[in-house]
């Protein structure tokens, strides 16, 4: 069809350009031979331009909507174990938080959008190869639970059709809290894309770090003694997965390292186990040590994400984190005697 | 139409992606071969695209990337020529008195992917597999989420900042539907972009490489043609002379929903665990009143 066909009798089906003998030369020297097999070691790029598009998210809403949906979905499992082991006033501050956090995570997903009146059209298809429609029907099935439960709490309304909300929000609070992991995976971007085996549980254990900052901070310490198990237990699954993480990653975790994510990810580590450590010790005791444990706790969950979040733009601006782990996955698996590619 | 149940969409080969996702009686898989060893540079292709297109003007820069001002794929910039200068020879080509330079220009553009993963993570459905299987964006039902931009293993479709929306190369489907080639092809001068269907034109680029070889540029490969890649091929596929990334193409890409099975599965063992890891926490801990 990419014919010429400039007529009147004119040139009609001619293709001159295509066939031209490029590289042939003048005089035909035989320079017959293999092709190189080595490629070149070094890295190359165009000008040092990235190769793929750096998310156009902003690091408030998204980085922040990670930070608000762990929140929320660790919140309410916390709270379904705190109002059936009769621990209300940490219910019904888990339940309140986990509605605020929930109604945050929908305003800052909508303000990001370049379309923002067109948010509904979230909700015109579901599609299980997109983890943000999974996400919009899953806040749409969660919000209404939560705010069921901490409306019908605070109201002492209806206390059956309260304990069904809470568990409801219970079930669907861990799918909340962790599928944000897979929206950051499921992309091109190799720090995000490459951790995907990790990168749930970093989250899972970071949303429990902030709820139970949360409860802490919140609840009186006598109700209080099963979140400071937790807040230990979030730390030390975040902490593990994510060096698990950093580990495996190899070069391509870099950017977890160095920069503004490195410096909030370092944070992140040493607020979560002072929070974690120091509401374990003097939680139970000092409410002034809760508060501040609480806060800490919050603190790091926070810098996780927004580390996680820089880490996923630095290794989508330079081209370096795309075009290596490809090369080597190449060569090896053009090397004799190696199997399937790995990743 | 074959049936749709037990195969792998998502990664692979996919002989007839029109066919699975609905098209019946569909037009044979139309696609661009861009031949970069007959391309002059020209960027006839990028005013055509942008004129047929009405894409805004994006800035006007001096980079000093060699003749290359326009620096990449975005969403105001459907065609990109790549200006890289080497010093190699071309094949067997003379070398001036300057020595052995040698430029290579090449014509960017949305590669069509067969496994599209913009297409796959747009939680909107705005953007939809063509008859033609070319991929395309409904600019009436994009919200501007933003998520097929960093899924894209090629960094092609982008946001336009002013408009919200997300854009990117339709391969002129106004145009191809109307019998017409795009109009980047169309004013191509050396028929370095050739578009027409995609089984015609690797077979044609197969036989073009050989040509290429046989007369000693040994430099020449093809790019994106091979159904069995990372992406099932690609729709737009390339003739380059040297390695992608030298073009700022990625060299293996992989489109990122080969693998959320696995990453579904992570995440619903961590939902898990996270649930079930409470749940050991509260029993252990018994009601109220227990220890502290």
């Amino acid at each position: 069809m990419s014919t010429s066909d400039v007529t009147k009798q004119g040139i009609r089906g001619e293709r001159p350009g295509r066939d031209a003998r490029v590289g042939a030369g003048l005089r035909r020297r035989k320079r017959r031979g293999e092709r190189p097999m080595v490629p070149d070691a070094e890295f190359t790029s165009y000008y040092g331009k990235p190769i793929i598009n750096r998310p156009t998210w902003e690091a408030r809403d998204i980085a922040g909507y990670f930070f608000l949906g762990g929140l929320a979905g660790a919140g309410s499992v916390l709270a379904a174990g705190a109002h059936f082991t009769g621990r209300p006033a940490a219910a019904r501050a888990l339940k309140i938080s986990s509605t605020v956090a929930v109604a945050g995570s929908a305003a800052a997903l909508i303000h990001d959008l370049g379309r923002p009146e067109r948010f509904y059209n979230m909700l015109r298809v579901l599609r299980p190869t997109s983890p943000m429609s999974v996400g919009s029907w899953l806040l749409g099935a969660y919000g209404p639970a939560a705010g069921a439960a901490a409306v019908l709490d605070v109201t002492g309304l209806f206390p059956r059709l309260g304990r069904s909300a809470t568990v409801g929000a219970a079930l669907l609070g861990p799918a909340l809290a962790t599928y944000t992991a897979v929206l950051a995976a499921n992309t091109a971007v190799p720090a995000w894309h490459d951790g995907y085996r990790e990168m749930p549980f970093v989250f899972a254990g970071s949303a429990l770090v902030a709820a139970s900052g949360l409860a802490l901070a919140a609840a009186p310490p006598a109700e209080t003694a099963p979140v400071r198990t937790a807040a230990l237990l979030g730390t030390a699954v975040e902490t593990a997965a994510m060096t698990l993480m950093e580990r495996r990653l190899g070069m391509v975790a870099e950017p977890y390292k160095k920069g503004r994510a490195g410096r909030l990810l370092r944070a992140a580590k040493v607020l979560s186990v002072a929070g974690a450590v120091g509401g374990a010790a003097l939680g139970g005791r000092s409410r002034t040590a809760a508060v501040a444990s609480g806060a800490a706790l919050l603190a790091a969950s926070a810098c996780t994400r927004f580390g996680v979040f820089y880490a996923g733009l630095a290794s989508a601006d330079d081209p370096k984190y795309t075009v290596v782990p490809q090369r080597e996955r190449m060569f090896s698996r053009r090397a004799p005697g190696s199997g399937e590619e790995g990743d | 139409m074959t049936s749709l149940i037990g195969r792998n969409l998502l990664a692979g080969a996919e002989p007839d992606p029109a066919g699975d996702a609905g098209h019946r009686d569909h037009p044979p898989r139309m696609g661009f071969f861009t031949d970069t060893s007959v391309c002059i540079g020209c960027k006839a292709c990028e005013v055509a695209c942008k004129e047929w297109n009405a894409v805004p003007e994006d800035g006007l820069e001096l980079t000093g990337m060699s003749y290359d001002n326009t620096q990449g794929l975005s969403a105001d910039t459907w065609r990109h020529v790549a200006f890289i200068e080497q010093r190699k020879p071309v094949g067997n080509a003379e070398a001036g008195e300057r020595g052995d330079l040698r430029w290579l220009m090449a014509s960017d553009v949305c590669k069509h992917c067969t496994h599209a993963a913009c297409l796959d993570v747009c939680p909107t459905g705005a953007l939809f597999r063509t008859e033609f299987g070319t991929v395309v964006v409904q600019e009436d039902v994009c919200n501007g989420c933003g998520y097929c931009v960093p899924a894209c293993p090629y960094g092609v479709i982008d946001q336009r900042k002013e408009d919200g929306r997300v854009w990117k190369c339709t391969l002129c489907y106004d145009r191809i539907g109307a019998g017409q080639e795009p109009a980047c092809a169309k004013a191509c001068p050396t028929d370095s972009i050739q578009y027409g269907p995609l089984d015609e034109l690797r077979e044609r680029a197969a036989a073009r490489v050989e040509t290429l070889h046989e007369i000693g540029v040994d430099d020449a490969r093809l790019y994106g043609d091979d159904p069995d890649d990372g992406v099932g091929g690609d729709g737009a596929f390339f003739l380059l002379l040297d390695e992608p990334e030298v073009y700022g193409l990625p060299p293996d890409p992989v489109v990122t929903t080969r693998d959320l099975p696995a990453m579904w599965r992570h995440a619903g063992v961590a939902a898990a665990a996270l649930l079930g890891g409470l749940a050991a926490v509260f029993a252990a801990h018994g009601r109220t009143g227990g220890r502290r």
